[in-house]
């Protein structure tokens, strides 16, 4: 496998030919196929279990595939991939947990990935963090620690911390489901001014208003696959399948 | 956009708690009639055994006389401390060198002090101690500037003790949590190694690899070939202790959850930096309370070296209570000791649960 090559902007940022993934015995994802080119925003629903987290893990190789091809940034994820830490430095990835580093503050959080990845000097990684920080509404908070923030706080630094490390692309894994309802809005806002920026963002989510107001794609996955995909306005107005009908008709 | 606003509503004083020592009494020792009984008979017993103890320890007592003087007394015979105190501290270390090694103690205990702040630990620090240990080797072995040199084997007494406890901790803790990183590895290779071997030392007592280390390890070393005594006894110190810290430390990486994993490499951090970064310093905090207990027993366990005839503190005790003139004084001689290393451990406690503290971010 080659380094990266240089970017090709016509070229799709990630694509998955006939992936299947298996736990144990269990066949939890099958014959996925997805495409997303630069600055395009999907956002992935579906029932619990159907497979919508680990597909999206699967990008970032946080969990392996068995069969099929994923190609992120023009490397194929592979089983002897040299370079895996170099893919994920080029995909941010925000979890439902937050999953801040809790003996760290809030500035070393986000100056941690560009220090020690990108070999950024200290004093230019703490800019750029108080930049982004600045960005998600949260610089007062810079020299505080994790567990004294709220959970949308915490949500907030997680994204920029994530959005330190430039990335290509953007992946959201359930990133409101753990919050207090009243902490939601404030993170949809960041990743809506994300996404109005032109930001690539995959987003597993049942914030169906978000993916209305954001959207290029809306895809609907259960039992392991990709049942339909379609703009916001056809697939809410208009949904194809059975599945996708009940599943709306249960969250809307 | 985070100012929350200060509701207009009356807010309550805290009602006020009873103070005052009688209703503290009453609320505490005597609010049932059980409770009641218990602090009578408490207070009876402390009344049999506090007063007698004082009279034996301070009032009878005499704390600088010869051992004559001390047969004609109830009290406690502390004499015993000051007439044997250079040879229950230093052993046989030559006579006109003693200021050697407490030269050398005074230097550890000053870098150990001076270590304490989190925020002097950096390359500077690591420099002061090859250099201070360079001397202290230099001071307690001679040979240098007119140093006569002193076999190890005449090292006794509390520098041994202080020695094997220091570097028994210093050592056996990065192999520790080496060896629980390597348990936990997915090379079957290197788990394998590192499972069989805490298993083969936690299943053996200190006092068998102490002997294995002086009797048995010698018969497979080639004719000639000798490896100092002190050192052996040393090396299979941290290595006993080694197994048990990796065990404790594997106990703080199972804590952790995934998520820290998941976030480090997320973020591109290879394996080494993750362990560093975000692993290692959460899971060692989680386990200070049983780390430190596993050292304050290795400190203690350091006077079991008797038995392969090294001459620790315990050891140079005994040997002052078998000279005939002190034989009759060995509770005042144990006490004295029991004090001594329960300083040490408290100060080690007591220095853990500030770290502790100060690391605690409120998580």
């Amino acid at each position: 496998m080659t380094d990266t090559q240089p970017k090709d902007t016509t070229e799709s940022i990630i694509k998955i030919t006939g992936m299947h993934k298996w736990y144990g015995d269990f066949h939890v994802l099958s014959d996925i196929n997805l495409e997303v080119q630069h600055g395009e925003r999907i956002v992935i629903c579906g029932p619990s279990g159907s497979g919508k987290s680990t597909m999206i893990r699967c990008i970032n190789r946080l969990e392996e595939h068995q069969q099929g091809q994923i190609i992120v940034n023009g490397t194929e994820l592979t089983n002897d991939i040299k370079n895996i830490e170099k893919v994920r430095a080029e995909v941010g990835m925000v979890f439902q947990h937050f999953n801040l580093f809790p003996h760290l503050s809030i500035i070393e959080n986000l100056t941690l990935g560009p220090i020690w990845v990108r070999k950024t000097p200290k004093k230019e990684a703490e800019e750029l963090a108080m930049e982004y920080l600045e960005k998600v509404h949260i610089a007062e908070q810079a020299k505080k620690y994790p567990g004294q923030l709220s959970g949308g706080q915490q949500q907030r630094v997680a994204i920029a911390r994530s959005l330190c490390m430039k990335p290509e692309v953007m992946l959201f894994d359930e990133p409101t489901s753990a919050l207090d309802p009243e902490m939601i809005k404030e993170v949809l806002d960041v990743m809506i001014e994300l996404a109005e920026e032109g930001m690539t963002m995959l987003v597993v989510t049942h914030e169906m208003g978000f993916a209305e107001k954001v959207a290029d794609r809306v895809m609907f996955m259960d039992y392991g696959e990709i049942v339909e995909q379609n703009t916001p306005k056809e697939f809410f107005d208009n949904p194809q399948h059975d599945r996708t009908k009940l599943f709306l008709s249960q969250i809307l | 956009m985070n100012t929350p606003q200060q509701p207009s509503r009356a807010y309550l004083a805290a009602p006020i708690r009873k103070i005052g020592a009688l209703a503290w009494f009453k609320d505490n020792l005597f609010n049932t009639w059980y409770n009641s009984l218990l602090t009578v008979l408490t207070l009876v017993g402390l009344w049999f055994i506090v007063p007698p103890f004082l009279k034996w320890a301070f009032i009878d007592s005499l704390w600088y006389s010869s051992a004559e003087a001390c047969r004609d007394i109830e009290g406690a015979c502390w004499s015993i401390v000051p007439n044997n105190i250079k040879f229950i501290i230093l052993g046989f270390f030559p006579e006109g060198q003693e200021w050697r090694p407490i030269l050398a103690m005074i230097m550890l205990l000053s870098l150990v002090f001076y270590s304490k702040e989190r925020t002097r630990w950096n390359k500077r620090l690591g420099w002061f101690w090859a250099i201070g240990l360079i001397i202290m080797g230099s001071l307690m072995y001679g040979g240098l500037f007119g140093m006569p040199v002193v076999e190890t084997a005449q090292w006794s007494g509390l520098p041994l003790t202080m020695m094997l406890s220091f570097f028994g901790m210093v050592a056996a803790y990065p192999l520790g949590v080496l060896l629980a990183l390597g348990r936990r590895s997915k090379m079957p290779a290197i788990k394998t190694l590192c499972v069989v071997y805490i298993e083969m030392i936690r299943g053996v007592p200190l006092i068998s690899l102490l002997f294995m280390s002086s009797i048995l390890f010698p018969l497979f070393l080639p004719d000639g070939m000798t490896i100092d005594k002190v050192l052996r006894a040393q090396v299979a110190i941290i290595l006993f202790t080694a197994a048990y810290i990796a065990e404790v430390v594997r106990g703080g990486l199972q804590a952790m959850p995934r998520g820290q994993y998941e976030a480090a490499d997320s973020l591109g951090l290879n394996y080494r930096q993750t362990m560093r970064l975000i692993i290692l310093p959460q899971a060692l905090k989680i386990v200070i309370p049983p780390t430190v207990g596993i050292l304050l027993s290795a400190f203690k366990d350091t006077s079991l070296v008797v038995i392969i005839a090294l001459y620790d503190v315990l050891k140079t005790t005994k040997v002052t209570l078998s000279n005939p003139k002190w034989t009759g004084y060995s509770t005042e001689a144990y006490i004295f000791l029991a004090v001594l290393y329960f300083i040490c451990c408290y100060a080690m406690s007591s220095y853990s649960r500030r770290l502790e503290k100060e690391l605690h971010t409120g998580h």
